[in-house]
């Protein structure tokens, strides 16, 4: 990962009618990767706000057995939302956000491949959100089937279901056209001499993660196309007495929801081999390793997607493969695990925020790694299968792993971004707050969760009261600590301490031998990495 | 590549993609209140048809016109190559997905239906099948009539294709615009008769998993093929404007077109096999 530079940035003269349009318009039309980033990052940090209230208003109506606020229609309608706009509104954009941000710094390129379908990857997102956020507002409500969509619900349910399935064709698209230009930028737009084993390691992960959504993506597209046909078109695709099945589309709905899960989750062991390195003050450990182990698990996902489905009825052989391909996954996991401590390991270490937030979700992405170890044993997972601890599972790794690194990698490229320091005394607040307060929230679901509550149930049994309790009101300081992570970007933004081009002494990549913040166009003279 | 062809072209800002968003909004939106039987469903659409093809024609003709005029230089052109190479890829994971559900039901789902004494106690298992609760027979698709001309059809497009792309890099243009004209010509002819085919099928989309996998596969591929005709179409009005010269780097949309081309081929090929023949 040798980033020496011979020469740095120059800002050349832009080609003849450059204009740009000003106000509004200039993030409309803009093209410049920094502008899309920006736009993105900040989408994500709006759909986290508002699917984050959703899950405020699940936990209130959750406070207390019985129904007090929501209705179990709406209290599925809300559930099912939540779900949907945290995956493809917020952590999504917000690791697409930091890929067009860094990809285009860290590997030495102008921009990336292709600005102006970037720009239309971005406002496809609006589209998408316009439809499916509207649908509360139709007859009926949105939709209320879960974020898995499966039949028959979802064949059975209103307008609002139109409106989900055409929003994710949309966001899917967003999602194609954004990794074939993050893909193509990675293959061809690097500075000379920064060959493919000496990239970064965030580059890596969105390199494969990349691969991941464009093989992920279209499936996703197919399986929606049927569940619109089937509820339009008279096709039989999940009807058995047309000689379909149900079962059919979570077969589908999975090969792309397993990849899914590390679509969500590469980009932030990729922010979190950036981090650790830096304040650690030593190069990453086992660089090569951590480049295959990431390869392995992408190769991986792809096999293993019946684990979510070892309730629906399988042969033995089939719940015996996808149980040893799920825990398979772990090895290539556990290098990741084991280099990043080993990263640490003798390390001179600083704990800024963006360091005290990655060595947090080295610790509780490993238990939500080891619960999902859990769930992959068939018995115990026909036990588990629909309770709080499948709840507990994944809300450790994308909470405490995907949404936590996002934080690392905003607190940690905030002063490249806005020239300016954050406050770091309030960045420890907002990490303490929000690691203890997730913890406070989902770790009781474990017990909730072997104790047999089901989830998706906006009431339940009186035994569960006093963990649920406890749950509503850490995630009641969960959600208020976002508010001060808003108060501390838009500080940081506004002003702060000078930031210099490379604040973080142990940092090595390319972008800070830029100024902070950036010129508008970078490396539009590529460096020569030695 | 004539000029400042040393930089990587940066295009300047651009309303086109903003305009391919609204022109999204009014198609998916329209759609939805189509599906959901509002007379305002079908014009929200149409409007957002026209704004799409205004769009479709300002973004490509201004990269035609940058490409025109030597902006592009061999990195761009590796890039056009690759994004294409990617989203051809993103496209056979969609048919892919189709495939699946095909195989899916004739291997899982219809032997399992087959094996429900208490469900559906008479049905027997085969391939094709409209399903356990179908009433009514049909004649399935045979594959020896017209999908095997059709084979043949497709598979000579694709030779012409590439003779047509020889001869650009010959700078054989007679050759070229023969070879383009043929593949087009080619490709009406199997949508003709894929059209004739589907008017005097006894069964359709309604027909059970059969009716269901044959249609949609069918139909997906039939709309691929129509979008290339359109492509392949548009690359011969620029050859007969003039565009394109033998150097790689000088004819990409050529080679993208031709590229898309062979996939469709290939997806027929595999269609023929499991949709029609086994």
């Amino acid at each position: 990962m040798a980033t020496e530079t011979v020469h740095a940035t120059h800002e050349s003269a832009h080609p003849a009618g450059w204009a740009h349009p000003r106000g509004m318009l200039r993030w409309v039309t803009t093209t410049n990767h920094k502008d899309i980033g920006t736009l993105y990052l900040w989408l994500s940090f709006l759909m986290f706000l508002f699917a984050g209230a959703l899950a405020m208003l699940i936990r209130a109506e959750l406070f207390q057995p019985g129904l007090q606020f929501l209705q179990p229609a709406l209290f599925n309608q809300f559930t099912t939302l939540h779900g949907l706009i945290m995956i493809f509104g917020a952590i999504m954009p917000a690791f697409v956000g930091f890929a067009n941000w860094q990809v285009p710094l860290m590997i030495g390129a102008p921009d990336m491949a292709f600005p102006r379908l970037n720009n239309w990857s971005f406002w496809l997102l609006p589209v998408g959100f316009t439809l499916l956020i509207s649908s509360l507002l139709v007859p009926g409500g949105s939709a209320a089937g879960g974020w898995t969509m499966y039949p028959p619900l979802f064949i059975q349910g209103g307008i609002a279901y139109d409106m989900t399935i055409l929003a994710l064709h949309v966001l899917g698209l967003s999602s194609i056209i954004g990794s074939i230009n993050i893909i193509t930028t990675i293959i061809n737009m690097r500075a000379p001499g920064m060959t493919m084993m000496k990239m970064p390691m965030f580059v890596w992960t969105w390199l494969i993660t990349a691969f991941l959504l464009l093989a992920a993506m279209p499936v996703l597209a197919g399986a929606l196309t049927m569940l619109l046909t089937d509820r339009h078109f008279g096709t039989s695709f999940f009807n058995a007495a047309g000689g379909g099945d149900p079962v059919m589309f979570q077969h589908l709905f999975w090969f792309f929801g397993h990849p899914e899960v590390y679509i969500m989750i590469l980009p932030a062991f990729g922010i979190l081999s950036t981090i650790i390195p830096t304040f650690s003050r030593k190069p990453l450990f086992g660089y090569h390793a951590m480049v295959y182990a990431t390869a392995s698990i992408a190769l991986l996902s792809f096999v293993v997607w019946a684990h979510h489905m070892f309730t629906v009825g399988m042969p033995v052989a089939g719940q015996l493969f996808f149980m040893y391909t799920t825990m398979l996954i772990a090895v290539p996991t556990g290098v990741k695990v084991f280099n990043w401590v080993a990263t640490m390991w003798r390390g001179s270490l600083t704990f800024e925020t963006p360091m005290l937030f990655s060595v947090a979700v080295v610790c509780l992405f490993t238990i939500g790694g080891f619960s999902g170890l859990v769930l992959a044993i068939v018995p115990v997972d026909i036990q588990l299968q629909d309770t709080y601890y499948v709840v507990a599972h994944f809300h450790y790794v994308l909470f405490s792993g995907a949404a936590m690194s996002i934080m690392a990698g905003v607190y940690y490229w905030l002063p490249k971004w806005t020239g300016h320091m954050y406050d770091e005394r309030l960045g420890q607040w907002h990490f303490w707050l929000t690691t203890i307060a997730f913890n406070v929230t989902f770790f009781p679901m474990h017990f909730t969760g072997l104790a047999g509550m089901p989830r998706r149930i906006p009431d339940y049994a009186l035994q569960f009261a006093n963990f649920n309790m406890i749950s509503s009101i850490g995630a009641f300081v969960l959600g208020g600590s976002q508010l001060l992570f808003l108060y501390v970007v838009i500080k940081c933004i506004r002003g702060g301490a000078k930031a210099g081009n490379k604040p973080w002494e142990g940092a090595d990549t390319l972008e800070w031998t830029l100024a902070s913040p950036p010129p508008y166009h970078t490396f539009e003279t590529a460096p020569v990495v030695k | 590549m004539k000029t400042h062809a040393q930089h990587y072209y940066l295009p300047a800002p651009s309303y086109w993609p903003i305009i391919g968003s609204i022109a999204l909004l009014f198609l998916a939106g329209g759609f939805v209140l189509l599906l959901n039987h509002f007379k305002s469903g079908p014009y929200l659409m149409m409007v957002g048809a026209l704004i799409l093809v205004g769009m479709l024609f300002g973004w490509f003709g201004a990269v035609i016109r940058e490409s025109l005029s030597g902006h592009f230089n061999l990195q761009v052109d590796r890039s056009y190559r690759w994004g294409m190479g990617w989203f051809i890829f993103s496209e056979v994971m969609f048919f892919a997905a189709f495939f699946g559900a095909l195989f899916y039901a004739r291997n899982i789902a219809v032997p399992w239906l087959g094996n429900t004494p208490l469900l559906w106690p008479d049905y027997v298992a085969t391939w094709p099948t409209a399903g356990p609760g179908a009433h009514t027979a049909f004649t399935p698709m045979a594959a020896w009539g017209i999908p095997a001309i059709n084979t043949l059809i497709l598979l000579s497009s694709g030779a012409t294709v590439t003779w047509a792309h020889w001869g650009l890099i010959k700078n054989n243009r007679m050759q070229l615009k023969l070879g383009l004209v043929l593949t087009i010509l080619l490709g009406i002819t199997f949508t003709g008769l894929q059209a004739y085919e589907y008017m005097s099928a006894d069964f359709s989309l309604h027909t059970g998993i059969y009716g269901t996998t044959f249609f949609m596969l069918t139909g997906f591929h039939g709309l691929h093929v129509t979008l290339g005709i359109i492509m392949l179409s548009v690359i011969l009005l620029r050859v007969l404007a003039g565009h394109f010269a033998p150097e790689q780097q000088e004819h990409f949309a050529f080679a993208a077109v031709s590229w898309y081309w062979h996939f469709v081929d290939v997806v027929w090929l595999i269609l023929f096999v499991f949709v029609y023949w086994l």
